[in-house]
C-alpha cells in the first residue's frame, strides 16, 4: 500500500516538475508546481511528518503559487522567448551537467546508512512540531517572523507605483 | 677641565646645527644666529680652557674619551673616541676660532637671504664635522668626519641650488672628492690589515721604536700612497684639484671657513695625524709628498694670474698654499707645514671676507674687469685686502712671511724643490698685487655706491687683520716661539729653524720682486697681452681639458649608452611588456563577464559537480 | 517504513536537478523562480526523509524554515521583478545584463 502511494506521488511530482521545466506558456508551468506540491504533501504524509503536509497545502500550494498567478496576469507573461538566446548551447551543457549531479547526488545519498528507526508516537505532529518550535528553536522562530515583517515592508515599498514613491520623496 | 669636556666641543656645534634645522623657522634671523655663534663661540672657549690643561700639566698628556664600543670583531676592535692632544687642540682652535668669525661675518652677510636657518644649520654641520676629523682618535672616525664635512661641502657649495652652475658645482666637488675617498678607503684598509689597528698611539707605538721589519716595508709604502692620495682630493692637489675653483659658486664665507681654512687642509691635517706611518714609509714623503706639493704650488700660482674672477684668483691662490703645506711636510717640516696652515688660515680667510665685502656692497660683481677704484669709496675693506695680500705675499712682518720662510727653510735641502717654491714665491706675490691693482685701485667705475660692511661683517675682519699682521710672531725665535714650543713636541720636540740670514733676504727679495712686477705690469689697471703664454694658462696647462677628454666625454656617454640602451629600451620594454600581458590577461577574462545571469548559474553547477565528484570519489 | 529511505533520497535528487536545469534553460524570469521553488521543495523532502530516518523532529523543522523563508524570497523577488518589467518591459532574464564587463 505505502508503496504504491510512493510510486503514485513519486511519478506525478516528476511529472510535474519536467513540466515546470518544459512548459511554454507560464500559466503551464504554475499549474505543473501545483501537482509537484500536492504529491510532495502526499509524501510528507507517508514519512510521519503531518503538519508539514498541511503547511505545505496551505503555504506553498495555496499562497505562493496563488502568488506566481497574480504575477503572472499581471505581466501578461507571454513567450517571450522569440530572440535567439545570446547563450546558445545552455541546454547542451546543461542537460549532461545536471545528469552528472544527479548521479553524483544519488550515489551520495545511497551511501547514507538508511535504517529506519522506530518513531514515537505523535511523530511529526503539530503538538510536537509546536513544542520544538517554541522550545529549541525558539530564536529561528523570532528571526524568521522578522524576515517575514522585512518581506512584507520590503513589497510594499517595491511594489508602489513610481510616481508616488517619488512624490513622498519630494515632499520631505 | 677635565678629559669629560672633550665631546662637548663637538657636540656644541651640532647641537647648534640641529636646532637651528629643526626649528629654524620658528626662532627667526636673531635666534638662529645666536644659536649659531654661541654654539661656535662655546666650542671655542672650550678648546681654549682645554689646551691651557693640556700645556699646563705636561705629565698627562694627551686625553682620549672613548664615547662607545664602535667596532668590535673578535679581537679586533674600533672605539668611537676623541683625542686631545697638540695637532688636535691646534686644528680645534683653528677650526672653532676662525669659524667663529665667519659665522658672525654671515649674520650680515646672509641677511636677505631667505633661507636663513638652512645656512647655519649647514656651517654649524660643518664645523662639528671637522672637529670630529680633527679630534677622532682613530682613522675611522677621522674617516666619519672626513666624509661628514665632504657632504657639508656639497651642501653649501650648492646652497644656491637653483643656480644651475653652483647645483653643478657641489656635484663635481662631491665626485672629484669621491675618487680621492675611493683611495681613502683602501688605504684605511690597507694600513688596517697591515698594522692591525686604526688608532693614532697604537700606530706610533709600532712604528716607533725601530719600526721592527715595517720600515720601508712595500705594503706600508702603498698604504701611504692610498692615503695621500685620499688627501689630495680632500685638499686640492694635482690632479684632483678640479673641483676647488669651481666650488666659489657657493655662498663667500663658506669658500673662506671651508675651502681656505678649514675642511681643505683636511688632507695636511691627515698626513701629520700619520706621521709616523709616513716616516717610515720610506720614498713617499721625499718622493711624492714634496713633489706633488711643490708642483701644485707653482701650478696653481699660474694659473691664477689669468684669472678675472677674483674668487677663482683666490681658489687657486688656496690651491697653491696647500701645495707649499705639503712640500714642508714632504721635506720633513712638520711644523713649518702646521705653522703655515694657520697663518694662512688667518690671511686666506681675511682675503675672501674681503672679497665678500665688496660683493656685498656690489651686489655680486665680483669680476676684475669691472672693479676698480674701489679704494676711495671701501677704505676698510681696502687695508684688509691690502694686509691679506701682503702677508700672502710674504712681506714680512706679516705672519705669511714667517711660515713662508719656515717652509723655505726646510726646503733648502732639496734644491729643484726649494727653486721650484721660491719661483712660486715670485709667482704668488705677483698674482696679489694683480688682484689688488684690478680690484681697488684707479678710478671708480663701477656702477652703485660701494661702501665699507656693515658692523656684523666688518668686525671679523677687523679680527682677521690683526691675526693676519701679528700672528706671524708666535713663531719668532726671540719671543720664544710660541708655536713651535706648543707643537714641537707633536714631532719629537723640533726647535723652530734657527734664521740663516741670508736665506730670509732673499726670499724678501724674491717676494718684493714679484710685487714690484705685478704693479708694473698692471699699473692703471692694464692687463699685459702675454700671448700664446696667457693662453695655455687660461686652459689650465691642459688639465681640465684632460680631464673633459678622459673622464667627463667617457663618463657621458656610459650614462648615455646605460639610460638609453639599458634602461630605456632594455628595463623599460620588459615593464612594459609585463604590463601588457596583465591587460591582455584581463580582456581576455573580461569576456567571461557576460552579465548573464544563467550562464553564471551554469558556470556554478559546473563547479559544484567536479567538487561532488571529487567528494565522491574520494 | 516499508519504501526504503534511498528511494526518496533518489527522488529528491532528481527533483533537484530537474529544478537546476530549469533555472539553466529557462529564459522567462517567472519560469526561473518556479525552478528554484522546485529546488527548494527538493530538499525539503531530503529533510523530512532524514527526519524519519534518524527520528528527529530537526529536520523537520529545518523544512519548516526553509518554507517560512521561500515565502519571503518569492514576494521580494517577484516585487523586484515587477519594477523590472515595469522600467524595462522585458521578462527576458538575458536582457538584465548590465553587470557585462
Amino acid at each position: 500500500m505505502e508503496v504504491l502511494l510512493f510510486a503514485l506521488s513519486a511519478v506525478l511530482s516528476l511529472a510535474g516538475g519536467l513540466g515546470v521545466v518544459v512548459a511554454r506558456q507560464p500559466v503551464h508551468s504554475a499549474l505543473s508546481l501545483l501537482v509537484v506540491l500536492g504529491a510532495l504533501a502526499v509524501l510528507y504524509l507517508t514519512l510521519a511528518a503531518e503538519f508539514l503536509a498541511v503547511l505545505q497545502v496551505i503555504v506553498y500550494a495555496g499562497a505562493i503559487v496563488v502568488l506566481f498567478l497574480f504575477v503572472i496576469m499581471l505581466l501578461h507573461a507571454r513567450t517571450p522567448e522569440t530572440r535567439p538566446s545570446p547563450v546558445g548551447a545552455q541546454a547542451a551543457v546543461a542537460v549532461p551537467l545536471g545528469l552528472a549531479l544527479w548521479v553524483g547526488l544519488s550515489s551520495a545519498a545511497l551511501q547514507l546508512p538508511a535504517r529506519a528507526s522506530r518513531v514515537p508516537e505523535g511523530f511529526g505532529s503539530t503538538e510536537a512540531v509546536g513544542r520544538e518550535l517554541f522550545g529549541t528553536f525558539l530564536l529561528p522562530f523570532e528571526v524568521a517572523s522578522l524576515l517575514l515583517v522585512v518581506g512584507i515592508v520590503a513589497a510594499v515599498v517595491l511594489g508602489s507605483s513610481p510616481s508616488s514613491y517619488e512624490r513622498r520623496g519630494r515632499e520631505r | 677641565m677635565g678629559a669629560w669636556a672633550v665631546p662637548w666641543v663637538v657636540a656644541l656645534p651640532l647641537a647648534g646645527a640641529l636646532v637651528n634645522g629643526l626649528w629654524g623657522g620658528r626662532l627667526g634671523r636673531r635666534g638662529v644666529s645666536l644659536v649659531a655663534c654661541l654654539s661656535v663661540l662655546g666650542a671655542f672657549l672650550l678648546s681654549v680652557a682645554l689646551t691651557r690643561d693640556l700645556v699646563a700639566s705636561p705629565g698627562a698628556e694627551d686625553r682620549t674619551v672613548r664615547l662607545f664600543e664602535w667596532i668590535a670583531v673578535g679581537d679586533f676592535r674600533i672605539p668611537a673616541a676623541l683625542v686631545w692632544d697638540r695637532l688636535a687642540a691646534l686644528l680645534a682652535l683653528v677650526v672653532t676660532g676662525v669659524g667663529f668669525l665667519i659665522h658672525v661675518y654671515s649674520v650680515g652677510y646672509m641677511a636677505e637671504d631667505p633661507d636663513y636657518s638652512r645656512y647655519f644649520t649647514y656651517l654649524n654641520l660643518f664645523v662639528a664635522s671637522m672637529l670630529v676629523l680633527v679630534l677622532g682618535a682613530n682613522l675611522l672616525v677621522l674617516f666619519v668626519g672626513w666624509e661628514l664635512v665632504g657632504l657639508c661641502s656639497y651642501l653649501l657649495i650648492g646652497f644656491w641650488f637653483e643656480r644651475p652652475a653652483a647645483a653643478a658645482a657641489g656635484r663635481k666637488a662631491f665626485v672629484v672628492n669621491r675618487v680621492g675617498d675611493a683611495a681613502f678607503v683602501l688605504g684605511i684598509l690597507s694600513t688596517g690589515s697591515l698594522l692591525g689597528t686604526l688608532d693614532f698611539r697604537e700606530m706610533a707605538r709600532l712604528l716607533g721604536e725601530g719600526g721592527g721589519g715595517l720600515r720601508g716595508h712595500p705594503a706600508l709604502v702603498t698604504s701611504a700612497l692610498l692615503l695621500f692620495a685620499g688627501a689630495t682630493g680632500k685638499s686640492a692637489q694635482l690632479p684632483l684639484y678640479v673641483w676647488l675653483p669651481d666650488a666659489m659658486e657657493g655662498p663667500t664665507p663658506v669658500s673662506a671657513l671651508i675651502h681656505a681654512a678649514t675642511m681643505v687642509t683636511a688632507g695636511v691635517f691627515l698626513v701629520g695625524r700619520l706621521w709616523p706611518l709616513f716616516e717610515a714609509a720610506g720614498p713617499v714623503l721625499p718622493w711624492v709628498v714634496a713633489p706633488v706639493g711643490a708642483a701644485t704650488a707653482l701650478f696653481a700660482a699660474t694659473v691664477a694670474v689669468v684669472q678675472y674672477d677674483l674668487k677663482r684668483v683666490l681658489a687657486y691662490s688656496t690651491i697653491s698654499q696647500l701645495g707649499y703645506m705639503f712640500l714642508a711636510l714632504g721635506v720633513g717640516g712638520g711644523t713649518a707645514a702646521f705653522f703655515h696652515l694657520t697663518t694662512h688660515a688667518f690671511f686666506k680667510a681675511l682675503l675672501f671676507l674681503a672679497a665678500g665685502s665688496v660683493m656685498h656692497a656690489l651686489h655680486g660683481q665680483i669680476d676684475l674687469r669691472r672693479l676698480g677704484g674701489l679704494w676711495k669709496s671701501m677704505p676698510f675693506t681696502f687695508l684688509g685686502f691690502v694686509v691679506g695680500a701682503a702677508s700672502l705675499s710674504g712681506i714680512p712682518p706679516l705672519s705669511g712671511f714667517w711660515s713662508k720662510e719656515e717652509i723655505l727653510h726646510a726646503a733648502h735641502g732639496s734644491g729643484a724643490l726649494w727653486l721650484v717654491a721660491l719661483g712660486t714665491s715670485f709667482v704668488t706675490a705677483y698674482y696679489a698685487t694683480r688682484a689688488t691693482v684690478l680690484a681697488f685701485l684707479g678710478d671708480p667705475h663701477s656702477p652703485g655706491r660701494p661702501h665699507d660692511p656693515p658692523a656684523a661683517m666688518a668686525w671679523p675682519l677687523a679680527g682677521l687683520v690683526v691675526l693676519s699682521a701679528v700672528g706671524g710672531f708666535l713663531g719668532a725665535k726671540w719671543l720664544g716661539a710660541p708655536f713651535h714650543a706648543f707643537l714641537g713636541p707633536a714631532w719629537g720636540g723640533h726647535e723652530a729653524p734657527a734664521p740663516d740670514l741670508g736665506a730670509v733676504a732673499l726670499a724678501v727679495a724674491v717676494a718684493t720682486a714679484g710685487v714690484v712686477a705685478g704693479w708694473l705690469a698692471h699699473r692703471g689697471r692694464r692687463e699685459p697681452q702675454l700671448g700664446p703664454v696667457r693662453r695655455a694658462l687660461e686652459a689650465q696647462w691642459g688639465v681640465e681639458a684632460l680631464y673633459e677628454a678622459a673622464v667627463v666625454r667617457p663618463g657621458q656617454a656610459l650614462a648615455h649608452l646605460l639610460s638609453e640602451a639599458v634602461d630605456l629600451r632594455g628595463v623599460d620594454r620588459a615593464a612594459s611588456a609585463l604590463a601588457e600581458v596583465v591587460v591582455r590577461a584581463g580582456s581576455t577574462i573580461r569576456t567571461w563577464q557576460t552579465g548573464n545571469v544563467r550562464q553564471y548559474a551554469a558556470g556554478l553547477l559546473a563547479g559544484a559537480v567536479v567538487l561532488f565528484a571529487y567528494w565522491v570519489l574520494r | 517504513m516499508t519504501v526504503p529511505a534511498g528511494a526518496y533520497l533518489v527522488l529528491s535528487a532528481a527533483l533537484f536537478t530537474l529544478g537546476t536545469v530549469g533555472v539553466l534553460v529557462r529564459r522567462t524570469a517567472l519560469v526561473l523562480f518556479m525552478s528554484i521553488e522546485l529546488m527548494l521543495n527538493a530538499v525539503n523532502l531530503a529533510f523530512v526523509t532524514l527526519a524519519r530516518v534518524h527520528g528527529d523532529l530537526g529536520g523537520q523543522l529545518a523544512a519548516f524554515f526553509v518554507l517560512v523563508v521561500a515565502a519571503v524570497e518569492v514576494v521580494v523577488g517577484l516585487s523586484i521583478l515587477v519594477h523590472i518589467f515595469r522600467t524595462r518591459d522585458t521578462v527576458d532574464v538575458d536582457e538584465v545584463d548590465l553587470l557585462r564587463g
